[in-house]
This record gives structure tokens, sequence and C-alpha cells, in this order.
């Protein structure tokens, strides 16, 4: 997942030609061009379609968010009439749903944050230390299963167990409570999200750290035994440095989808109810925009929610290689 | 970690709270599952009452029958198959197409293309922007609606891309001196030495547009065009609406309710736990190479 680097300098067409000598440097760039297309105007011809694709779908989209700063006519062309500045944007920042769905946001991508990012490492050493391999893979099996599942199914599933007669219910019975519809009650919306979201995802999180765990090299383990370093100690000295390069990989890409937070499936189980915690920037998007016909108004908000999460995983990237050495690209 | 050294009274305490823990871990994953079925067999009484746990109560197979007799499930689920096949198809081709371009090294502009991919990663236009552009290219109600905005996962690209990067570069070389062309060499060379890499490639694919709903139901306008996670979804979403009005929740339909959603959680399901023995490990061994070469 490291990905390859896209910080590096661009390749010589689309950099701004060096000023002084410029006619032949340029020239001498357009020659290389010419032969590299007649070498291999195959290979560039397999990429056409990947490319419109990555054009149409992505990239239009993004120049497609002017409309936030355009007055939007259903049935017009994509990119609005004409332009309006920052009207929207005074709007929504004046508007207090926003302001409590932001929060709503950052409270939810934290807690999934704490809570889902530490628990795959905590379960793979822990299946580190199995000894038995069948019982390994079993457990592992196991564990990966509800990534398989689709979100409406999963949503499905917290809705039946929740629900009055569910087995949730059933065990506050048990314990002399009262029954309760959770789903109902904003107060629980936070904790029945991000259980269910280490549910669905604690399992299939361990794979890469199981995967550095095997490359982590057994001699140093050997010279932790001989300086007599007990079973903790080696943990702490040896294997978590080990996988400190995945920890730190995960963790910024973690960040970056934070505020994206879990989107379909909150989408999915919450309702006006819940509307006061459970709501976030873009479940509010998908409701002003496509639901109340707000485009322009949308698009504002969703423009703001993309440019904090790229900024949060640019400098997530920055201070780790500063700090760990350990960066995306 | 395996050693020859006499294990401590403290290791061996761990060893029991290890396997306490995971055992756990288990039985919390697998326990929604079992009460899904349990449920789906029990008789409405039961469940209403908040009776049915692991095993069903008052054992009966009528909600089945319910679900399955209804034409627009089956419908809706012959929707998701043709969906899956013709999405899966698209984003295969085009994945495979761009990530043998990325793989080779001394193509000029390389750097240039791999970033065009990448970028979108971290950075995409937005639910209301695409939902305008999709909408003006008249792709609403078709299933080019659902494959073509998602035709390529950057993350299977550059899985993609990193197995292609392995393959030895003096098999193409050999194969172009006989004269074949690069799509020739990709064709008869290539693709049939990365039969394993497709299929893994196959499998993340089709699960993701298998599960995929919200494209369906941001752009399907009509019931017989819905895949059947859109169906599920609006069985268990117009439930909770009768929910939250209370009173309603103790009528005759409601009770209904309760198994019939059990069951298409059931159904729905189903295919995805047949196959999930057989494809988990292709999904492992992907991930991993995506991530260690990436």
């Amino acid at each position: 997942m490291s990905a390859p680097r896209i910080l590096d300098p661009p390749p010589t067409t689309f950099a701004d030609p060096p000023l002084p000598p410029a006619g032949r440097t340029v020239r001498k760039g357009r020659r290389s061009w010419r032969r590299a297309i007649r070498k291999d105007w195959q290979l560039y011809s397999l990429a056409i379609l990947p490319l419109l694709f990555f054009v149409i779908f992505r990239y239009l989209p993004m120049i497609g968010n002017v409309i936030a700063f355009r007055r939007f006519r259903p049935g017009g062309g994509i990119f609005g009439e004409y332009w309006v500045g920052l009207r929207y944007v005074k709007m929504f920042l004046g508007d207090p749903t926003f302001w409590s769905v932001f929060n709503n946001t950052l409270i939810l991508g934290g807690l999934t944050l704490l809570v889902c990012f530490p628990l795959p490492i905590v379960l793979a050493l822990l299946l580190n230390e199995v000894r038995t391999r069948s019982l390994k893979r079993f457990v592992q099996s196991v564990s990966y299963l509800p990534h398989f599942l689709s979100i409406v199914i999963v949503a499905g599933m917290i809705m039946q167990m929740l629900s009055i007669d569910g087995v949730i219910n059933q065990l506050v019975s048990a314990v002399g409570g009262e029954p309760s519809a959770f789903l109902q009650r904003p107060e629980w919306f936070r904790a029945i999200y991000v259980s269910s979201e280490a549910w669905q995802t604690v399992g299939w999180g361990t794979i890469l750290y199981l995967a550095a765990l095997t490359t982590i090299d057994q001699d140093l383990y050997e010279a932790a035994r001989i300086d007599g370093a007990s079973r903790w100690r080696q943990t702490w000295h040896v294997t978590l440095p080990g996988i400190r390069p995945t920890m730190v990989t995960l963790l910024i890409l973690n960040i970056g989808t934070f505020m994206a937070v879990g989107f379909e499936k909150i989408l999915l189980i919450y309702n006006p109810l819940t509307y006061e915690t459970a709501d976030v920037i873009s479940t509010y998007v998908y409701r002003v925009g496509i639901v109340s016909g707000n485009l322009s108004y949308a698009a504002a908000i969703g423009l703001f929610e993309s440019i904090i999460g790229l900024t949060l995983v640019l400098s997530a990237n920055l201070i780790s290689r500063r700090t760990v050495g350990t960066s995306l690209w | 970690m395996v050693t020859g050294i006499r294990p401590t009274r403290g290791y061996r305490a761990f060893v029991v709270v290890n396997a306490i823990i995971l055992t756990g871990v288990v039985l919390v994953t697998l326990y929604p599952f079992v009460n899904i079925v349990a449920r789906s067999m029990s008789d409405q009484a039961y469940i209403i009452s908040g009776q049915v746990n692991l095993l069903p109560k008052g054992f009966n197979l009528q909600a089945y029958g319910h679900v399955t007799s209804d034409p627009m499930f089956w419908r809706n689920y012959g929707n998701t198959v043709f969906y899956t096949i013709v999405a899966t198809g698209v984003a295969l081709v085009l994945t495979t197409t761009y990530a043998y371009v990325l793989s080779k090294k001394h193509l000029k502009g390389r750097t240039f293309l791999v970033a065009v991919a990448v970028f979108t990663m971290f950075f995409n236009g937005g639910l209301i922007p695409n939902y305008i552009l999709v909408t003006n290219l008249g792709l609403k109600n078709s299933v080019w609606a659902i494959a073509l905005p998602n035709a390529i996962s950057v993350f299977n690209l550059l899985v993609m891309k990193a197995f292609f990067e392995s393959l030895p570069a003096e098999l193409e070389e050999a194969a172009a001196v006989d004269g074949l062309n690069t799509y020739g060499v990709l064709l008869r060379i290539v693709l049939p030495l990365s039969k394993a890499i497709v299929a893994t490639m196959v499998l993340f694919y089709a699960v993701s547009f298998w599960n995929s709903w919200f494209s369906a139901f941001l752009y399907m306008d009509r019931q017989e065009l819905f895949p059947v996670t859109v169906y599920l979804r609006n069985l268990i979403a117009g439930s909770t609406g009768a929910e939250m009005s209370g009173a309603i929740a103790e009528s005759d339909e409601a009770q209904v309710d309760a198994t019939i959603k059990s069951v298409t959680i059931v159904l729905t399901t189903l295919p995805i736990l047949t196959i999930y023995p057989f494809i988990q490990r292709y999904f492992v061994s992907g991930i991993t190479l995506g991530a260690v070469k990436g």
C-alpha cells in the first residue's frame, strides 16, 4: 500500500520549461516524446480507455465541484449557470445543522479510529502466539467473514439484534432492565456504530499485520532471549518495531478516510430520531442535495469535506515522514 | 516465536487467556449469523415475545416460502447477477490494460499515468458532482450507472501492477523478437501467466459489485431494476419507519415482517457464505501482494 510517488517531479512535458536555454530543452523533450510514442504507441493505446475513465468519472466530477460557487439548474449543464461566489460557503458556515453534523463527523470518526485502529493489531499479536496451525487458521477464517458481507446485510443484522425482541434486549431483560428501542435513541448511536464497525473490520484488519509479522527476522528473538528478555519484552522490543511501518501506513490511510465515516452504514441505520448524534457531513450532503435537490449547497459542503480529507492525509503523511520516516510515497 | 525453552508459568497463563479471548472473538463473530438463521426459521409469536436466540423456536419454513414466492425477489436477484457480471467484465478489462501499461518501467510518462490514478485515492469529486454527471450522461436506470463510475479500483490496479512487474521481462522480450506485438504479448504471453491474479481480481470486483447497493439505490428508479441488496434495504428501512411510530410495531404486518426480514437476510447472505471458504485465500494473498509491492 506504499503507493507510488505522486509528489515526484512531474514528467517532462508537464513541467514548466526552464527559462534561459528554453528553446533547446523543449525541442529535445519533444523529440524524445516522439520517439517514445513511435516505439510504444501500442502501449499508450492500451491506456486510452482507462484514462478516459479517470478523466470522465474521476476528474470531471472534481471540476464539477465548481457548482459549489455557481447557480445550478436541474436539467441544465453539469457546471451550472452563473457565478454566485462564496454564497453557498457562507450559507453552510452560518448553518447550525452543518456545525452539528461536522461535530458528529469528528466524534464518530475519532471514536472509530480509536477503537478500530488498535484492535486488529492486538488480535494479530494474539493470533501470532497461537502454536496450533489449524486453530489459528480457523480463527482467522471466521474473523474475516464479516468483511465479505454487504453493508445492507450488516445493517439488517444490527436492526434485528437491536430490535425490541432482539438478543440485546433479551440480555437487558435477563438482567432486569427495561427493553428499549436502541436504534431510536441518540445516546446509543455512537456505541452501536463503533461496535458494529469493529465487528465488521477487526478480523480483516489483521491480514496486513500478520503478513508483516512473518517478515520479522527470527534471529532478533533469539538475540533478545539470550539477553534474557521475557516474552512481553520481546513483543515490545522486537515485534512491535517490526510491524511499525505497517502500523504507520495504515494509520495514515485511516486518517485519510476519517471524514468519510461509514456513509452507507449510517444512511442505513440512522433515522430522524437519532440525527442528533448520527447525522454526519456525508449523510447531510445526501439529504440536502439528492433528497431536497439543493445541489449547489450540498456540493459546497461536500467539497469542504473532501478538502479536509485531503489535508488530513497529506499532513499525516508529512508528519510521519518527518518523525518516523515512513510515508505513503 | 516457537522456542525450545520451557514455558514459564506466566506464559502458560497467557496461553489460557489467549485461548479464551480468541474463542470469544469466534463466538461474537458467528453469533449474529446463528441468531438470524434461528429467527428465520421460528414462529412469529416466539420472535415477538423475544424468545428466539440460538435455536429456532416453533420451527417452520413458512417465511422461506413467502419470500421465495415473491417474483420481485427473484427478479432483483437476477439483476444482481447481471449487474455483477457486466460490471466485473468492464472493470477487469480496464484494470488489466492499465495495470499492464503502468508495469512497463521504461515507458515515458509512466509516473504521470500512475499519479493520475493514485491521486483519486485521496481526493474525489464527491457525491453531488458524480450524481449530476451520471444523470446528465443519461446512464440512469441502466447497468452502466453501476459499472462505469466504479470501473477501476485503484487499490486493485496497484495489486495487478505489482504482479505484472514481478513477471520476468525476458519472456516478453523473447515473444517480441518472435514477432508478437504488444497486444499479442499481453493476450498470449502475459495473461496466461497471470491466471491467479486475474482470478483474484474477478473475485475482488465481483464481491464488491455483488454487495453494492448505493449506486443502484441512487440511479435506479424502478423496482424491477433493483439489485437484491436494494430489495433488502427497502424491506428493512420500511420497517424502521413503522417501528418509529411505535404503535404500528404491534400490528400484524410488523409481525410478519420479523421473520420475512430474517429470511431475506439469510437468502442474500447465502451465496457469499457458500463460496467464502474457497475464495478467502485469494483475497488474503491479493491484499498482501498489494501491500508489499504496491
